[in-house]
């Protein structure tokens, strides 16, 4: 039971990963009011454009650095239409979904069924990672770590310093943030970029440490679980960990619950099905305010125009 | 003296410039897309020459372009009556499938039904499950205040997966050795079509008639008026007595039922049989929010543009075979035209001003 239980366990931490960093990333940016349509997009630039570095310059750090920029500059766009030119956001998102997945599809066709000549590697934890059963743990690849430790760090930056309260007062209020000085467009530029940034670093942990391979349109639908996690989490990158692991989970026990006569497809319903009742739970106003709903989600602005 | 530029807003845009904008942006996207395709290795001229062959070039391709926008139009010219009214109803891929659901559904359980009998059936039933799927985000936008954006694209996935369980689980045809398909239609449950050709014309003329239907609905109805104040204004609609509400909810399940409808003419005109969500429509929900914008949400040009984006679809078949690129290529399409529409809107509705400060 407890080998049935660790090695579940083992498969979700990773298979929850790229959702995480997905996650933390689109965290950020809604907090600073813009949503950002386009993970799925970003990630999977990331996929393609890590896969691609590393395959021609057979180091996986390089690869993971390029799909970094690569998910910075899609998301540059989508920052520029919809900070700058202040044009409907989901539109620009769902057209930057669209654009990855075909610049993606053309740039990695000489790569599809290309074995890579080197992978991310686990890391073995010293003396934890001999541990008896827990050892299992500790010998995971340095972006399940990175991702982990993210965790508290984006946490205690988001609530706990300056730089997260205008953040947060940016996607709350940004005319009252421009009233105390903050430079609200230059916040929601970083913040849509370390959205980008984060999807890119997503998109090449699937190409170079889990599969590790490039498969057309890998990120299979990651960048949307991404978006009902982002709601799920209520903007927490605590809880978007939760979520993440939770619906990675699920992914891993589909396979497992299937003799059990719960069918997969069902199951991999589950993500979007809480994300709408979340939405339903989140919706009353007084609730919004308390967990901190960014208020001026998916509204543009401008310093004319108040 | 110093120069200052200054971005305001058009009070009015003429329809020469809104079409004029609508050509210009295309004809952007097409210096863009083909800067992409030199960074990516494939000859611009030689892919839109194959483009353009493949998609208009023939009897045969312009057929496949029309069968090809029937649903594309269905979805379309509801999306554009749901974006008048400042609904963003961006779930119809998940609306078509709820229809080839219940319309096929209907299809699979009574084959024997006379075809005049099953046919209307079938698309009543497409109709109204495209409907009741529409009609989840419009109840939960109407009573509890959820916006319907994230709402009606979770349910997209929520319909993919549905469809995926029935073809894989409960509805697979008893002779397809474990592929995930229905059994197929009987002939009854099957649309007629125009020659040799796919088009399935009786889809196609509904798909007009319900256009032009929603044309002088928007256009020529109290409720069209107040569809359109609606979404210049919810304030002042609800100030002149107009229940915000009830527009909503019309908008969101029209635009449902159109795209079920849409579902059903897939299924029962060129598949005839129910298989794995990606086949059943390959994104024809989210192309045809590209439809409804490019016609600047004209319900009459969306004739046009379900028909040029149709014929790109196409096009897009002719140089993967040809060219042998990747089936994803099409997308970028649809993302660089998307993206030019919106910055097109944005350069219609406000001006430039330079002015010289002394």
């Amino acid at each position: 039971m407890i080998d049935f239980i660790v090695s579940v366990l083992t498969l979700t931490i990773p298979a929850g990963t790229a959702l995480l960093l997905g996650t933390l990333g689109e965290v950020y940016a809604e907090r600073s009011g813009v949503l950002n349509l386009g993970v799925e997009g970003m990630m999977i630039m990331g996929a393609v454009t890590g896969f691609a570095v590393t395959f021609a310059t057979k180091n996986v750090v390089l690869g993971i650095l390029a799909a970094s920029l690569a998910g910075i500059l899609m998301s540059l766009i989508h920052a520029y239409f919809s900070i700058t030119l202040r044009v409907n956001q989901v539109v620009s998102g769902l057209a930057l979904t669209m654009l990855g997945l075909g610049i993606s599809g053309l740039l990695g066709k000489q790569f599809i069924g290309m074995p890579l000549p080197v992978r991310l590697q686990p890391v073995h934890v010293p003396v934890l990672s001999d541990l008896p059963i827990l050892g299992e743990f500790f010998r995971f690849n340095i972006l399940v770590y990175i991702s982990i430790l993210l965790v508290p760090l984006l946490s205690f930056f988001l609530y706990k310093t300056n730089w997260g309260i205008v953040l947060r007062s940016v996607g709350e209020n940004p005319a009252a943030a421009d009233a105390m000085g903050v430079n609200v467009f230059l916040v929601r530029y970083l913040a849509v970029m370390f959205g980008g940034l984060m999807a890119g670093l997503a998109g090449a942990f699937l190409s170079v440490a889990y599969a590790p391979a490039w498969i057309e349109g890998m990120t299979a639908g990651a960048g949307w679980i991404v978006i009902a996690l982002t709601i799920f989490s209520l903007y927490d990158p605590t809880r978007a960990m939760l979520g993440a692991y939770l619906f990675g989970g699920v992914r891993v026990l589909q396979f497992r619950l299937q003799p059990l006569g719960i069918p997969a497809n069902l199951l991999n319903m589950l993500p979007f099905l809480v994300t709408i009742l979340v939405l339903v739970l989140i919706s009353e106003q007084a609730f919004r305010r308390r967990i901190g709903v960014p208020a001026a989600l998916m509204q543009p602005y401008s310093r004319e125009e108040k | 003296m110093s120069v200052k530029v200054r971005i305001e807003r058009r009070l009015e845009v003429s329809r020469t410039t809104q079409i004029g904008s609508i050509l210009l942006s295309l004809l952007l996207s097409f210096v863009v897309i083909a800067v992409i395709f030199s960074f990516l290795g494939v000859n611009p001229l030689n892919a839109y020459r194959r483009i353009l062959i493949g998609g208009f070039g023939s009897l045969y391709g312009l057929s496949e372009s029309v069968a090809k926008s029937i649903p594309l139009l269905l979805a379309g010219a509801g999306l554009a009556l749901s974006f008048k009214a400042r609904v963003y109803n961006i779930g119809a891929e998940g609306q078509i499938l709820l229809g080839a659901i219940v319309g096929g559904g209907i299809g699979l359980a009574w084959p024997d039904l006379p075809r005049g009998l099953l046919l209307p059936l079938m698309f009543l039933g497409g109709f109204l499950g495209g409907a009741l799927w529409a009609l989840i985000p419009a109840l939960l936008k109407t009573r509890f205040r959820v916006d319907e954006v994230l709402t009606s694209l979770m349910l997209v996935y929520i319909a993919s997966d549905l469809v995926r369980y029935l073809v894989y689980g409960p509805w697979r045809g008893a002779e397809q050795r474990g592929f995930p398909y229905s059994s197929p239609f009987s002939l009854s449950a099957q649309l007629p079509h125009l020659g040799t050709t796919r088009i399935h014309y009786p889809t196609l003329i509904v798909a007009l008639l319900l256009t032009l239907a929603i044309y002088i609905l928007l256009y020529y109805t109290k409720l069209g008026y107040e569809i359109r104040v609606v979404g210049e204004n919810p304030a002042a609609g609800r100030y002149a007595g107009m229940s915000v509400e009830r527009v909503i909810l019309f908008v969101l399940v029209l635009s449902g039922g159109l795209a079920g409808l849409a579902g059903v003419g897939e299924v029962a005109g060129i598949h005839a049989r129910l298989g794995p969500p990606e086949g059943i429509s390959p994104g024809y929900g989210f192309t045809a929010i590209i439809v409804a914008w490019l016609a600047r949400l004209n319900p009459l040009l969306t004739v046009l543009t379900a028909f040029f984006m149709g014929g790109l679809l196409v096009g897009g078949d002719a140089i993967q075979t040809a060219l042998n690129l990747p089936s994803a290529t099409i997308f970028i399409f649809n993302g660089v035209i998307l993206f030019f529409i919106i910055a097109a809107e944005y350069l219609t509705n406000y001006r430039v001003k330079v002015e010289v400060v002394k």
